[in-house]
């Protein structure tokens, strides 16, 4: 008897878990949409467009964080260079966006306003089709994909590992980001894509396309989290862990570690590819700073600070980072550096586990339960 | 995976008729040619690492079904042997067969595991995070390729085969205990039980009952004659009360190469022997 793998996704939560994710809906796809649109700007409820772009972006960062917590809380690979997807992500649907703009731009061409100052005639062969919505969605998932799945594949067959798989990460967002700085590479130089009009031909500031993206965001992060959770807690999970731990024990029991650390690397490619997507159009600009090397260790923060290996900590923990982020750059912009690193820190010194091993310790200590559930909850997040 | 063109060996092949139509047999694990009753030749192996040699033309047979203990002093190059055979190292020369058509020097690790030979280590490796059920899931005999482990469900069958090893390896009690907790004899049993769900043709043991008290190693010398018949068992042993156990033939390795052959006590009467264990 085969159980329907719908059913099997239904399972992938229990029940709390199911009403946390109708509750986190109802509240981006309901209450949201209506505290915005609906609501006067004086009445305590309103939420301001501030809120939204905040919320919304820090949504796409979610999804990357947990992304990175498939390759590295469950894989054992710290990837370094998950802003190099992201980034092409966001490129990606920059371009269509770009296309966007018509003539509306400030040199009332049908090229982008970069290409006309470069002095182009038209558009670099890689452009074409970049006026349909579903090319450029498609381009989104592909690139990246391929990108991963090619530098995986051969990075995995060395038997590349450890920090040195993080370093060669690092560098190839590093390239990257010297490539998309140059004005000739096609994608804006370091300026990049800004200055968007429209999206699908809806003005992509109006409050209405506000409020579905972060809608969108937010479906994204839940069918992410549904998607992950489902695959950690099938054998391909269950193999994927054990490649964590002991590897050569894997393949000796017949396992190919190369094809399961591809497969989850490029997804987890993809997953950041979307996220990126997402937030182009919510903060309104795509530059190569995206691929600096600050941005993907900062990726790395937010999933140890809400715990590895546990899928909601990240989400938690890109939400701490990045509201602690807004807050200490207007307060204390000098600041916000030695924050951070104090924050990566203490959280790897004294929280092994992040803020849900916290959880699980303190909820242990509350009620004392036999040693051997007690090992379960510490071992439960361990990497 | 083109392993059809890696198997493909007809040397010392007598029932091969060429033909594609009889590949796809040879690749079946179910399928290995005993029809010599032989499971296992190394010949002439030389091993050297920086010039040393580990291995020093080693030939070595094992029958189908038998139980052989090898035994000698340190350095002898068992721990070697038994990288040769599983793909780990790569031998500077010699063969490596199983049965009578499977070249093992070109196949890589998880290939060999598929064909049908399982190793246990020395130290236990097992999977401290997993569940001891879990373990026993993981390495059973089945698919393994990404996309069935993505879409795969335990049958009765399989869950039966894994309760039926549980019994076997004696920690059925502790089925949903996680691997990390297990005492060391019983993390030894959980990795023998790993073996087992493999279904392996060869069985590779170094060292089993290294750590073990007296009745677990008693315990485990029973369950090794028991399997024994089915399954072809090499045992790397140092306790001799142990490989007095077993009864079977012994191989005494000594630098390399093989010193004496026998039942343990032919091979403890023999001079030479007594000699590189006492050091004359």
């Amino acid at each position: 008897m085969r159980t329907p793998l719908i059913v099997r996704l239904g399972r992938s939560f229990d029940a709390r878990g199911w009403l946390l994710v109708g509750l986190f809906a109802a509240f981006a796809l309901v209450a949201v949409p209506i505290m915005h649109l609906a609501l006067p700007p004086e009445n305590p409820l309103h939420l301001s467009t501030w809120f939204i772009t905040l919320t919304g972006k820090i949504l796409c960062y979610a999804i990357v964080a947990v992304a990175m917590d498939l390759i590295w809380g469950y894989g054992g690979i710290l990837s370094l260079g998950h802003g190099l997807f992201f980034a092409l992500g966001g490129y990606a649907f920059g371009m269509y966006l770009m296309r966007q703009i018509g003539r509306d731009g400030s040199y009332q061409s049908d090229l982008p306003d970069f290409m006309v100052f470069l002095d182009w005639q038209e558009l670099p062969w890689f452009w074409a089709g970049s006026d349909s919505f579903l090319w450029v969605a498609l381009l989104v998932l592909v690139v990246p994909a391929l990108i991963a799945f090619v530098f995986g594949y051969f990075a995995f067959r060395s038997r590349i590992k450890g920090v040195y798989f993080s370093i060669i990460t690092q560098a190839l967002t590093y390239a990257a980001m010297l490539f998309f700085f140059r004005n000739e590479t096609g994608f804006g130089g370091n300026n990049g894509f800004t200055d968007f009009k429209r999206i699908l031909g809806y003005s992509i500031t109006a409050p209405e396309t506000r409020v579905v993206l972060f809608g969108l965001s937010a479906l994204a992060l839940l069918g992410t989290l549904l998607l992950a959770r489902y695959l950690v807690t099938s054998k391909f999970g269950r193999v994927l862990t054990a490649i964590r731990d002991a590897e050569s024990r894997v393949m000796f029991i017949g396992y190919h570690p190369l094809w399961y650390k591809l497969f989850v690397w490029t997804l987890s490619a993809m997953l950041c590819a979307i996220a990126g997507a997402l937030y182009v159009p919510q903060v309104g600009i795509i530059n190569p700073s995206e691929m600096s090397v600050a941005n993907s260790i900062e990726i790395a923060i937010w999933v140890a600070v809400g715990g590895r290996g546990t899928l909601i900590g990240p989400v938690i923990g890109a939400f701490i980072v990045n509201l602690a982020k807004s807050w200490f750059t207007v307060s204390f912009p000098e600041y916000w550096l030695f924050f951070l690193g104090t924050l990566f820190v203490v959280s790897t010194l004294y929280l092994p586990q992040g803020v849900v091993g916290l959880w699980f310790t303190l909820r242990a200590r509350w009620r004392p339960n036999s040693g051997d559930e007690l090992a379960v909850a510490a071992k439960g997040a361990k990497a | 995976m083109n392993a059809v063109d890696v198997l493909l060996d007809e040397q010392d092949n007598p029932d091969w008729d060429s033909g594609t139509a009889e590949l796809g047999h040879v690749l079946k694990p179910g399928q290995l040619d005993l029809s010599h009753k032989v499971i296992l030749y190394l010949e002439d192996i030389t091993v050297s690492f920086d010039g040393f040699r580990a291995l020093n033309k080693l030939t070595l047979t094992i029958d189908a079904g038998e139980l052989r203990c090898i035994i000698g002093p340190n350095g002898a190059g068992k721990t070697t042997m038994m990288d040769v055979i599983t793909g780990k190292t790569r031998p500077d020369e010699g063969t490596v067969f199983f049965g009578q058509t499977i070249d093992l020097t070109r196949l890589t690790e998880p290939e060999i595991a598929h064909i049908g030979i399982g190793r246990k280590f020395q130290k236990p490796t097992i999977f401290e995070n997993h569940t001891v059920f879990e373990n026993l899931e993981l390495a059973m005999k089945t698919d393994k390729r990404v996309w069935r482990s993505l879409f795969a469900q335990l049958d009765s069958a399989a869950a039966d085969r894994i309760a039926e090893t549980l019994q076997l390896i004696r920690l059925s009690a502790h089925a949903k205990r996680l691997a990390g907790l297990l005492s060391h004899g019983q993390k030894q049993w959980l990795e023998i039980g790993m073996l087992l769900m493999q279904e392996p043709k060869l069985l590779l043991l170094d060292e089993p009952v290294a750590g073990m008290t007296d009745e677990e190693t008693e315990r485990t010398g029973e369950l090794f004659l028991s399997l024994a018949g089915r399954h072809s068992l090499v045992v790397v042993e140092h306790d001799m009360a142990f490989v007095k156990q077993l009864g079977g033939r012994v191989t005494v390795l000594h630098e390399g190469s093989m010193l004496a052959e026998g039942t343990l006590e032919e091979v403890q009467a023999d001079q030479r022997v007594i000699e590189v264990y006492l050091g004359r």
